[in-house]
């Protein structure tokens, strides 16, 4: 195993969304490495699908206040109402932006951005759905990567694909580098580098049925977590209503957004009774607990009476071929069945995670509850935690997300470097990484402590015990999974024992991150005593508003989490009973 | 119901060259191929390697050769393909381990083409216009997720690695034909040369490997066009 040093102002982990646009901001300032564990277009942004709001009013009257108070509103009053005046006011000049670098948006008959409903979004707060959200079909984030990734290329931003970050070296306090693997040979990289920001996506692979890409690990919390760093509300995990049966992919709210209905199997269309005001356009928290809801009660569809149906019949061949043209193909490819005669079997698939590294509005990361920023480290996107979308995030707004916080990470990064001395790492900074590697590829090969054996009884149980409702006792039921589990990957071998892309290996150290994810998301959940957006206890059905308006911060602590909590900064909206 | 894979392996650190290895694996019809993989990968055999990210057809990491034809791993389905089902790494780039290969060399072509908005005038503070018209000349193209399927199907780049190849073709016809682009001189300048998009032979094996169903050898004969117009 080599080992090779190089030297860079600044590092990006991860090149989806919030990365590339961490990128842009900071490459042609300083000398700027982005290191990702694909190749940059292979990010999960790029699987993205029904828009990113902005009140351009390009449709009808909107205001960006409008959109604020939807996001608060749909956050059950956790996100920090700053942050989140700041994600809806920038939010029209980060639309702006991507379309002048290229983004092929689809237009009006007049030239402009065309906008499309979205679960959530309302006009006057809360008097019709609005068209607020951009688009570009039903593949917005696919444009908006390869429109970040092209603008990469045109400025010459210097990218090291298909390398694994392992580790950050922070020393007094102040960061001093990174530490990673590459692939294609099994070389570890020491990047001697003063500001690193982390974008590296989300951890939807602690469920089974979810949305996500394989790589969507948690590398970036898991690895500061290990280092004694916060993950915040981490019990906030967002269901999206409608997955395709059992597989889990996503089929849009735009399906909604355009007109889309879901029934029972009585053909009923149950969310009148769940939101009589925007039925279907609900936040997707109290969609996908009223799916829960129909199939608990019996009314679900199929031979278990275990999903609802989405119905796009009525809205047209047109409709569905221009402007819903990538989810249905998914249909056809996956469940073979044409969309615009029959309708779509769904239920619930784990998506996105409101939770994360704590940050700052600057995407610099807090070391605890009390705001301690951590000199040199930054995040963006769905790893971090802001917090703009609280107990539940709406619609649109990650692809928001993470061009918004995406610039601010890069533009703090920026700030760092031009007022700290560059300082070094010494060469020895990766032995104790190469040694745990060395150990793993070593020990011999046993099927009782395989990869494969041990990630599939994780997402099972986490599935079973954590997903959409949780009481006490399936939340102290999965601790116990946990701890078996996490002995069980203490002892975990590996049958490659190459240096060429070893991808077991990879996905070994993966495991480990899904693991710290998991368990810190179930001392969250058990910690938390109400039922707030996506945390749902049944034994604690309603909001607390005089107990937990306020985060959480998870601190490591052996196989579990320690809690501490930090208050919501609140604004102008005052916390009301949610109903649409 | 039992599959049986016949898979083309390759382990540089032990392999003077590739060899065929066999497996057998329980599946239900309607599991992708990509799933076939990952139970030999995680409960059989884990030196078995390959790419794969979104598993639904949209990150183009899994573009290998399956029965004889290119296409996403996870975008087919058991009961689609014949059993006994043969999978090897897609052609006319260096394989790296089993059913990987060197993706260098197909997104040095992508980044030859200049492929980004090329615009020197100052766009104002709102968005430029585009008619739903203009904007539908790049619908297709705009599609693509750089799996390589189209280029690594095509017979002019196995024997021609310096061709540019369909999907770099496809990445500058999204530009060319984009009503904003001002840098469509540059590109096609680039197009005319002797590994440029006259190379093609119209075999249409790209447009039959897209997963995104883009007409590929449609876009390479529009780009020829402008290509002539352009002289």
């Amino acid at each position: 195993m080599k080992i090779i040093k190089h030297s860079f102002d600044g590092v990006i982990v991860g090149a989806g969304g919030a990365g590339l646009r961490a990128a842009i901001e900071a490459a042609p300032h300083m000398k700027l490495a982005v290191i990702t564990k694909l190749y940059p277009t292979r990010s999960h942004t790029g699987a993205a699908q029904g828009g990113m709001s902005a009140a351009l009013a390009n449709v009808e009257e909107d205001n960006w206040n409008w959109h604020a108070f939807d996001t608060v509103k749909g956050s059950d009053y956790l996100a920090d109402q700053p942050a989140v005046d700041i994600l809806c006011k920038e939010a029209i000049d980060a639309v702006i932006e991507l379309e002048h670098w290229g983004l092929p948006f689809s237009r009006l008959e007049n030239g402009k951005i065309a906008q499309r409903r979205f679960g959530g979004h309302t006009v006057k707060e809360g008097e019709a759905p609005a068209f607020r959200a951009c688009y570009a079909a039903d593949r917005t984030g696919h444009m908006i990567l390869q429109t970040l990734y092209q603008k990469c290329v045109s400025m010459g931003v210097e990218f090291f694909d298909e390398f694994q970050v392992l580790d950050i070296k922070i020393e007094d306090g102040v960061c001093k580098g990174v530490i990673a693997f590459e692939l294609s040979t099994g070389d570890i990289h020491i990047f001697e580098t003063r500001a690193v920001t982390f974008a590296t996506g989300g951890f939807g692979k602690i469920f089974k049925v979810s949305s996500n890409a394989h790589s969507l690990t948690g590398d970036g919390p898991g690895i500061l977590y290990q280092k004694g760093i916060p993950l915040e509300d981490m019990e906030f995990y967002q269901f999206h209503p409608t997955g395709i049966y059992r597989l889990g992919i996503l089929l849009s709210e735009a399906a909604r957004g355009e007109g889309g209905i879901l029934r029972n199997k009585d053909g009923e269309r149950f969310m009148e009774r769940y939101a009589p005001s925007i039925k279907d356009l609900a936040p997707r928290d109290m969609v996908s607990r009223a799916i829960a809801t129909e199939i608990s009660k019996g009314n679900g569809a199929g031979p278990q009476n275990d999903y609802v149906y989405l119905d796009l019949t009525h809205l047209g061949a047109e409709t569905i071929n221009k402007k819903l043209p990538d989810i249905t193909d998914f249909v056809r490819t996956y469940v073979k069945i044409e969309p615009i005669n029959e309708p779509i079997p769904v239920q619930p698939t784990a998506h996105y995670a409101m939770g994360g590294i704590p940050t700052d509005v600057n995407g610099r990361v807090l070391s605890d509850e009390k705001n301690t920023i951590l000199p040199g480290v930054y995040a963006a996107g769905e790893a971090a935690c802001v917090s703009v979308h609280g107990a539940n995030r709406l619609g649109t707004n990650s692809l928001l997300d993470i061009m918004v916080f995406g610039k601010r990470a890069g533009q703090s990064m920026l700030e760092y470097v031009s007022k700290t001395k560059a300082s070094s790492i010494s060469d020895s900074s990766s032995d104790d990484l190469v040694k745990k590697i060395n150990n793993l590829i070593e020990k011999e090969h046993t099927d009782e402590f395989s990869v494969g054996r041990i990630r599939n009884d994780l997402q099972e149980s986490m599935e079973k015990n954590t997903k959409i409702f949780r009481t006490e006792e399936t939340l102290s039921e999965q601790t116990k999974i946990l701890e078996d589990l996490r002995e069980r990957y203490e002892n975990v071998t590996i049958f490659d024992k190459g240096k060429v892309f070893n991808t077991e290996l990879m996905e070994t150290i993966e495991l480990d991150y899904l693991l710290d994810m998991s368990e810190s998301t179930v001392a969250s959940a058990l910690a938390r005593k109400e039922s707030r957006g996506a945390h749902s206890r049944q034994d604690f059905p309603e909001r607390d508003d005089a107990d937990w308006m306020k985060h959480s911060f998870a601190f490591k602590n052996g196989n579990s989490a320690t809690l501490r909590y930090k208050d919501v900064e609140l604004g102008k909206y005052e916390p009301m009973e949610r109903k649409y | 119901m039992d599959i049986d894979l016949k898979i083309l392996r390759y382990d540089p650190e032990s392999d003077r060259k590739g060899h065929w290895e066999y497996y057998t694996v329980e599946a239900d019809p309607e599991e992708r191929i990509l799933d076939l993989l990952h139970k030999i990968k995680w409960f059989e055999d884990g030196t078995l390697s390959f790419r794969r990210s979104c598993a639904h057809g949209v990150c183009g990491s899994d573009a290998m050769v399956v029965n004889g034809e290119n296409m996403l791993a996870c975008q087919v389905l058991v009961k689609e393909v014949s059993n006994p089902i043969t999978i090897e790494p897609i052609r006319g780039l260096p394989v790296v381990k089993d059913l990987i290969v060197d993706m260098d060399p197909f997104f040095d072509s992508y980044k030859k083409i200049m492929p980004y908005l090329i615009n020197e005038n100052e766009p104002g503070e709102r968005e430029r216009l585009q008619s739903p018209e203009e904007r539908d000349k790049i619908e297709d193209t705009t599609k693509c997720i750089l799996c390589a399927a189209c280029t690594t199907s095509c017979p002019v780049f196995w024997t021609a690695d310096s061709y540019i190849g369909p999907a770099a073709i496809v990445n500058a016809h999204r530009f060319i034909y984009d009503s904003r682009d001002e840098g469509s001189k540059q590109r096609l300048e680039i197009l005319k040369d002797v590994n440029g998009a006259f190379r093609c032979r119209t075999a249409f094996n790209c447009t039959s490997a897209c997963p995104r169903g883009i007409q590929v050898t449609k876009a390479i004969e529009d780009v020829k066009r402008e290509t002539l117009l352009n002289n």
